[in-house]
């Protein structure tokens, strides 16, 4: 299992501490001539802090390519680069990573984001130089667990890292965020998580516990919840069944999913843009994540069972969130609710069971990071230019006028959001649609008309935000300058790209696709891998 | 002629205890003859170095007790085994962290103890004793006596000797209870409804010794199992309701030590009037201590019992648990005082332990000295630090601790490490990953689901999620709430530049100031709490700076807590190793 040579992926976990550890370092020592000066330390201090921030975000970014060219794609559907090391074999666990290919594209995700993260957030927290040392840093801890959360092979390190999450999670929310009632749904984002995960770590004990004892100590293997260790089990159907439900529950929350979703449009509104997109677009993708490499490798059969009411739920999402979502008056609740949506549309593409919905569900796992991610930090890019900070769509109007580019930019990006050919949401979604119709086409066209739903709270988003009359309180806003340019167009065009030219991406998702079809024990459908090929080209 | 034959006593295996009693002999004598100056001093470096003496014994014991497997002394009144020396060595640690906060003035130069407990509060006998600069020093052998009663209750085989310890225990920590500086009233309310209560437990606990005695015909704890389990004894047909009785009744006694619902009611109260160090070392250090003897005790008797009455007793102790953690989390989320708070946080760890219980097996043994370590350092620190937080009058006198949770918001702006510290003591509380008590709670459910207890297990993951928000609450509050009265009084105080008042105490150690106690006191003299609270609101909240030995305690506390939920597997060998709570059967 140990691979020699670099350890991509410790590197990767490490760093990221290391730059958050010298984020914060460089306010010690300057905090006392600058108290004594004048602000003009103070404001040097935190030029640096930040501008350390990004340079750890690219070196991790300059690691992460390392990886990928260490990874050999044709075989994705394998846990490569793997490190193995005993942690605490008394309970089974171990610190064991790797990457497959989808973990590869969420892990890439992740550092991608980061460094767009800290420049979008770049004047944020009202020019209070501490506090912004201190949300950069905490953005860095977190994406070092986000990577672990990613890459972890063992169930129990994954449950800790889920767990432990949390707490820099809430902080962002709660400590950091902008809206009024930022604590509220920090602690409703907490509570809701905390529920999930510790009925989850009841079934993480039972699981534990089903690893067979070895005969000849009368204890169980040191390496015991290694997720390979686990996969295959011989389980009770009922004991089963409710250790899936207990992991289910906990995935559901993340994602979030009907009708435990409620605690997200809070967070969205609550939290600074940047916050929201490390939470919806990398954090929340552990639930999906976890229902795709947890729930259906180890709860195969119960995975199946649970099917049909999954679906359904998946089907409500997609439909319940689109639909509140054109209600919204805040533009940040409203890209919560879209999302809500689009989780729905991953978890009917995992719960499909054909390797074109899983491929379709890792691929849009990816794009909707991509294009909500894309979402938030422009729609906080265009709150940063009123006055009063509003997060009300109505305050805005024809801010295409006056900041023509910001305008652009929010189209192509909310273009991709409602899946529009040529973006590369579109074709995962279509992906989705073809592999859960071979085994589910009614729920599918249930779920059809969300496409257009979703059309409808793009554009008219748009038409409210960016044409018509100039708003009155926009009419002097300036266009993105070089910083918000370089974070706007990265993401758009990781958007084209993906969208144009789907295939090298697909490559990573494809086999690990197949691989968990196989773990379901499932085939796919004949016709289905022909399309499969087909929305390739 | 009967012939005396004297007993070969193996004083080796005695030494942990003998060490801290004789300490806390000498300490008596100290109070007598050594001249007041230097009295503090020598009996803190007296007890630290007993308690010091009382680990290192442990630890020298430890390869002789695991290679051999257990010591039977002086006819099983002292019984070595593993578990035992595992008790004591985590009743040893948290018992040297707990004399650290006992023993810090802070910079205010007063500790939290009255200057003579014998005044009654508000007369002028207390004021004059007061001025004089009087200190309790008997303190420290009160807490060298507890910790001794402590050490021996897991350690014997002999029920009577176990009632002894228990005592021995008991009614040094009484007194220990009444003797706080402030609220004194509240706190020999404590003390009195702590001595009613565990008066009362006692006498349930004798009673059960005495229907064992009275199936068995021994107060042998071996003695009784081997009656049990004798095919020929046929105690288990004929007196089985004896029999379980016996058990169940021996088994109340401890659960009230440990603070297990139905027998928690004293906790609040006691945990609230007492004095805050205090607190901090009677909350880790007996619950370590009692949860060791129950183990020893209930688990070895369990072994005898048959199917039914086996289940009788799962089924009190499945009760027992379930209501332990229902009443310690509900009752604990609506709280106003940190250190009810706390009170009620550590019932609901009691009703974690009880989880660990059901099963009777060494796996649970195990999970239960993990889980005692782990709560009892998170406990002491947090206690620990609610010493350093402190109400301060409108002349910058600083009085009693600032107990209301409304004077914990904005800790962290006040005083940032002190209330990170806090948080991770709260988190580890509340099982957050990556902290002792996770690992620990993953332990006792994974022994619950073992012994098939798996609805246990589940309600205990409920509860941790309703005990989350209690302890997020106070985060919360510490972190991201603004304080209330920060722009009255700026934060240098605790970098040194304390007002007058204070400065004068710190320049005399021996003449603590007057410390407006009577403004204090008068609160609770007329007996509610509103009154009390008058009194909160015209007090400003101020974080004293501890003198050093609160500080090191905390540090330690925190990292103990870190490092056993970082990397526990050290620790976690050594409880599995030490699981072994009944001599080895030949």
């Amino acid at each position: 299992m140990m691979m020699s040579g670099f350890p991509w992926v410790t590197a990767l976990v490490v760093w990221p501490l290391v730059a958050a550890a010298a984020t914060v370092l460089t306010g010690v020592g300057r905090g006392r001539p600058a108290s004594g000066a004048a602000s003009g330390g103070g404001a040097f201090s935190a030029g640096t802090a930040r501008t350390v921030a990004l340079v750890g975000a690219l070196v991790e970014v300059a690691l992460l390519v390392g990886a990928f060219l260490a990874f050999d794609t044709s075989a994705a559907g394998t846990h490569q680069l793997t490190e193995t090391y005993a942690w605490i074999p008394a309970l089974g666990a171990s610190y064991a990573v790797g990457v497959d290919g989808v973990s590869l594209l969420l892990v890439a995700l992740s550092v991608g984001l980061v460094p767009l993260v800290i420049l979008a957030a770049w004047h944020e927290q009202g020019g209070d130089h501490v506090r912004l040392r201190r949300y950069l840093a905490t953005v860095l801890v977190l994406l070092s667990f986000m990577v672990v959360v990613f890459t972890a092979r063992d169930v129990f390190l994954f449950y800790v890292v889920f767990e432990a999450m949390l707490i820099p999670a809430y902080f962002l929310v709660g400590g950091f965020g902008q809206g009024a009632q930022r604590r509220y749904a920090a602690v409703k984002f907490l509570l809701f998580s905390l529920a999930g995960g510790l009925v989850m770590l009841a079934a993480v004990v039972a699981l534990y516990l089903q690893v067979p004892v070895d005969p000849a100590t009368g204890l169980r293997p040191e390496d015991a919840f290694l997720t390979d260790n686990l996969t295959g089990l011989a389980l009770d159907p009922t004991a089963e069944r409710l250790m899936f439900c207990a992991f289910f529950l906990a995935f559901a929350i993340k994602a979030p999913m009907f009708p435990v979703h409620t605690w997200l449009p809070d967070v969205t509104q609550n939290a600074t843009p940047g916050t929201s997109t490390l939470l919806i677009c990398v954090l929340d993708k552990v639930g999906t994540f976890g229902m795709l490499t947890l729930c259906l490798p180890i709860f195969p059969a119960a995975s199946r069972w649970a099917a049909p009411a999954i679906i359904v739920l998946a089907v409500i999402s997609i439909l319940y969130g689109a639909i509140l979502a054109i209600g919204q008056t805040d533009v940040l609740r409203l890209i919560g609710y879209t999302s809500v949506s689009h989780f729905g549309f991953i978890i009917l593409g995992i719960f499909t069971f054909t390797s074109l919905g899983i491929a379709g569900s890792s691929f849009m796992m990816l794009n909707h990071g991509i294009s909500t991610g894309a979402l938030f930090l422009l729609a906080g890019f265009a709150i940063a230019r009123h006055p009063r900070r509003s997060q009300q769509i109505a305050d805005y109007g024809g801010m295409r006028k006056v900041a023509p580019v910001l305008g652009g930019t929010f189209l192509v990006a909310g273009l991709s959001a409602l899946a529009l050919p040529g973006l590369a949401t579109f074709v995962s979604e279509i992906m989705v649609f073809l592999g859960a119709f071979a085994r589910w086409p009614v729920p599918v066209l249930v779920a059809v008309p969300a496409v257009v739903l979703a059309a409808v709270y793009v554009l008219l988003t748009y038409q409210r935000m960016f044409t018509g009359e100039v708003g009155a309180d926009v009419v002097g806003a300036k266009d993105l300058d070089v910083r918000e340019k370089t974070v706007a167009g990265v993401l758009v065009a990781a958007l084209v790209v993906l969208g144009l030219m789907p295939g090298p991406a697909l490559d990573y998702v494809r086999e690990p696709a197949g691989v968990s079809v196989e773990h379901v024990g499932e085939t796919d459908p004949e016709p289905v891998l022909g399309a499969l090929e087909g929305s390739d080209q | 002629m009967i012939e005396f034959e004297a007993p070969v006593i193996d004083w080796a295996v005695l030494t942990p205890v003998l060490v801290v009693l004789a300490a806390g002999v000498v300490g008596v004598l100290i109070e007598a003859f050594v001249p007041d100056r230097g009295r503090r001093t020598t009996q803190i470096v007296l007890t630290l170095a007993a308690l010091t003496g009382s680990l290192v014994s442990v630890v020298l014991l430890w390869d002789r007790v695991t290679t051999e497997g257990y010591a039977f002394v002086v006819d099983g009144t002292f019984l070595l085994t593993p578990f035992t020396l595992g008790i004591q060595a985590v009743v040893a640690v948290l018992a040297v962290l707990g004399v650290l906060v006992i023993a810090d003035r802070t910079r205010t130069g007063q500790d939290a103890f009255a200057p003579t407990a014998a005044a009654v509060p508000g007369t002028t006998y207390e004021d004059a004793a007061r001025e004089a600069g009087l200190q309790q020093t008997e303190i420290y052998p009160l807490v060298l006596f507890a910790t001794g009663g402590m050490l021996l209750f897991p350690a014997t085989d002999n029920l009577i000797v176990l009632f002894i310890a228990l005592e021995v225990l008991s009614l040094p920590l009484y007194v220990l209870c009444a003797t706080a500086r402030r609220r004194r009233l509240l706190s020999q309310e404590a003390a009195f409804k702590y001595f009613l209560l565990g008066s009362f437990a006692s006498a349930i606990m004798l009673f059960g010794i005495a229907l064992v005695y009275g199936f068995a015909g021994t107060v042998s704890l071996e003695g009784a199992l081997f009656v049990l389990v004798h095919p020929e004894s046929q105690v288990l047909e004929m007196m089985p309701s004896l029999v379980i009785a016996g058990v169940l009744l021996i088994t109340v006694g401890l659960l009230f030590k440990i603070g297990a619902a139905p027998f928690h009611t004293w906790t609040p109260d006691v945990y609230q009037g007492a004095p805050t160090p205090i607190t901090g070392f009677m909350a880790a250090c007996v619950k370590a201590a009692a949860v060791g003897a129950l183990v020893r005790v209930v688990f070895t008797l369990a072994a005898g019992l048959d199917e039914p009455l086996r289940r009788d007793l799962e089924v009190g102790l499945w009760a027992v648990a379930i209501l332990t953690m229902l009443i310690g989390t509900v009752a604990g989320a609506v709280q106003t005082d940190v250190k009810r708070m706390l009170a009620y946080s550590s019932i609901a760890h009691a009703g974690f332990l009880a989880v660990a219980f059901v099963g009777f097996s060494e796996t649970g043994a195990g999970a239960v000295l993990f889980y005692v370590l782990a709560y009892g350092l998170a406990t002491l620190g947090a206690f620990a630090v609610a010493t350093l937080v402190r109400e301060q009058d409108a002349d910058g006198v600083v009085l009693g601790e600032a107990t209301h949770l409304s004077q914990w918001a904005g800790l962290a702006r006040r005083s940032p490490w002190l209330a990170a510290a806090f948080s991770l003591f709260l988190l580890s509380m509340a099982g957050i990953p990556l902290t002792a008590g996770f690992i620990a709670k993953f332990g006792v459910f994974s022994a619950a689901v073992a012994a098939g207890a798996w609805p246990l297990a589940v309600l205990g993951v409920l509860a941790s999620a309703v005990a989350v928000f209690f302890y997020v609450r106070l985060i919360v509050l510490m972190v991201l709430t603004p304080p209330t009265e920060e722009s009255e009084h700026p934060e240098h105080v605790e970098d040194g530049a304390e007002p007058a008042a204070a400065g004068t105490s710190r320049a005399d150690d021996a003449a603590p100031a007057d410390d407006a106690a009577p403004a204090d006191d008068a609160a609770p003299a007329t007996g509610t709490l509103t009154a009390a609270r008058a009194t909160l609101a015209r007090a400003s909240v101020v974080v004293v700076a501890s003198r050093g030995p609160a500080t090191v305690a905390i540090v330690l506390c925190a990292v103990g807590v870190v490092l056993l939920g970082v990397v526990p597997q050290v620790a976690l060998d050594w409880a599995a190793q030490a699981a072994t709570f009944r001599p080895l059967q030949p």
